[in-house]
């Protein structure tokens, strides 16, 4: 894997209080390519992806050690909003704010005093995300009128239009339907031209179409972590084999 | 088996006759005080008596003062009250203080909104009356009220605020928001309803408010109206209070004139809460 790298996590344990959840991961994300990180629920897959953009500060327990490189800075010692800026992240249950489709894209540059055109960005923002043909019509009406799938690629647009480096998806189609599952994979493969992602997901006939790597957890560990066909075609490990092959998980 | 569900059924009915007659019992009550209060009161509500002074003759005697008093309290209580309860709530729900302080705050805003206002008549008569010297002017009964009716406003607030979903709060982070954007971006746009209702409710509490008044020597007859905040004043539960307690029967239906107005101040206000309510809950849903 010569490959430009994009995000390094270096032997990151992470604790919930007393608890340990993640023990001691090596990872890295690539650039312009899709990272999977699959594993059975309560793996830490979740939580090491929210550590990467510092979502876990508002968890009160939360405390982490190691180090997570970014742009030659350890994100741990960064300034959280700016690592926020830069790693964008789209959530479980899409959560347009209560604004009209407009607002909901032009929110994120807005404070932070882009001077862009807004109407451009919104329609560039809105065509990477699939979405600009369903609703050019209608910019200025709720977002919540629109449908969940709809709503999600909503919240993909909301994130391209900051022009992060990199966008983390928690299981961002968990509470969609299979078209709408569909949609989202597919815009997940034209996002990779310009982002780096990493998703995490539960659902490995998902990682097998949308990854170029995948990362396999288990009970809180890094098991295995390589290129995606070679994990689902020729398992190194025996534990990611019976997770793939269905037999546990 | 059979007779099993026979006796649920019968259960069933009289739990629900009796929840009904009991609801009915109370509205039942509403309606004939409000027949009362209306039968004994309506002859004396006209023009006249919304814009005549007090007097001791009954036939000329009027509420100007008190609405005017009323109208000046409720407007400084607001000004004082609102700001003040509401960024507390926000305060304790956005930047939450953990451990023992924060526990100790949370408790003490609870019980002050279950302390009889009388106390804070009392607390109002020695702070602000005598020891800032406020004397017993509308700045007083302001204060005075705005410290009763605070933690109600904090309590809505705080429950307005907290029904606002962490899923918009977290989508705002990860667009890498400050708190502050946060909060003014979205907490306080999607709870304001919620709490302008409580505001709404708990000003129309503090319109009915005699008893602190009363303490901090709030005055019964007055003809004038207020120019300034450190004027003295008078409110319309005052007036009533004052007429209702004369011995001559003429008062009496004119006490009941003051309530029917009084009443339609505070229904109209409740009116209002509702609505925006009802408007506010079609709106966030996620």
């Amino acid at each position: 894997m010569n490959q430009e790298t994009v995000m390094t996590c270096r032997n990151v344990n992470i604790f919930y209080g007393e608890k340990q959840a993640v023990f001691d991961v090596n990872l890295d994300i690539l650039k312009n390519k899709v990272t999977a990180i699959i594993g059975p629920s309560g793996c830490g897959k979740s939580t090491l992806l929210r550590s990467l953009n510092r979502m876990n500060d508002f968890v009160p327990s939360f405390s982490m050690n190691g180090e997570i490189n970014f742009d030659g800075r350890d994100v741990l010692k960064s300034d959280p909003m700016e690592v926020r800026t830069r790693i964008g992240m789209v959530f479980q249950k899409p959560n347009p704010f209560p604004k009209s489709i407009y607002n909901n894209i032009i929110w994120g540059p807005k404070i932070h005093g882009h001077k862009v055109n807004y109407d451009e960005l919104v329609e560039s923002s809105l065509r990477s995300a699939a979405l600009w043909d369903e609703v050019k019509d209608r910019l200025h009406d709720s977002a919540l009128d629109l449908s969940g799938g709809q709503q999600q690629r909503l919240c993909i647009a909301r994130t391209v239009a900051m022009k992060p480096e990199v966008i983390l998806m928690d299981e961002p189609c968990s509470a969609l339907d299979p078209r709408s599952t569909i949609r989202i994979e597919d815009l997940i493969n034209d996002l990779r031209e310009e982002y780096s992602i990493a998703i995490v997901t539960h659902n490995m006939q998902q990682a097998a179409r949308v990854s170029d790597y995948t990362a396999f957890f288990y009970e809180g560990e890094l098991i295995e972590y390589g290129v995606t066909d070679g994990i689902f075609t020729n398992p190194k490990e025996k534990r990611t084999e019976d997770y793939i092959t269905g037999r546990f998980g | 088996m059979i007779d099993k569900f026979k006796s649920r059924k019968r259960t069933e009915k009289i739990f629900r006759a009796a929840c009904f007659g009991l609801t009915f019992f109370s509205v039942l009550i509403l309606v004939v005080l409000l027949f009362h209060i209306t039968m004994t009161g309506h002859k004396y509500l006209s023009w006249e008596f919304l814009t005549n002074w007090p007097s001791r003759f009954p036939h000329k005697a009027g509420i100007k003062a008190g609405i005017w008093g009323t109208i000046w309290l409720i407007s400084i209580t607001a000004c004082i009250s609102i700001p003040i309860g509401v960024l507390s709530a926000l305060f304790l729900e956005e930047y939450k203080i953990r451990g023992k302080l924060g526990k100790v705050i949370e408790i003490n805003v609870a019980n002050l909104a279950g302390v009889p206002s009388i106390v804070y008549g009392l607390l109002g008569l020695t702070i602000f009356v005598r020891y800032c010297g406020f004397d017993r002017s509308l700045l007083s009964g302001a204060m005075t009220l705005s410290l009763l009716i605070m933690p109600v406003i904090i309590v809505s607030s705080r429950e307005a605020i907290k029904a606002v979903p962490d899923a918009i709060r977290f989508g705002a982070y990860a667009l890498g928001a400050s708190k502050y954007q946060v909060v003014f971006g979205h907490v306080l746009p999607i709870a304001l309803p919620g709490i302008l209702t409580g505001v709404i409710l708990a000003l129309s509490r503090a319109i009915g408010e005699t008893a602190p008044l009363i303490i901090i020597g709030a005055l019964t007859y007055i003809s004038y109206t207020p120019e300034s905040v450190m004027d003295e004043f008078t409110v319309l539960p005052l007036q009533i209070y004052n007429w209702a307690s004369r011995p001559n029967e003429e008062f009496h239906y004119l006490a009941a004139g003051g309530i029917i107005v009084l009443l339609a101040v505070m229904m109209s206000m409740n009116f209002i809460a509702v609505m925006i309510r009802q408007r506010a809950s079609k709106k966030v849903k996620l």
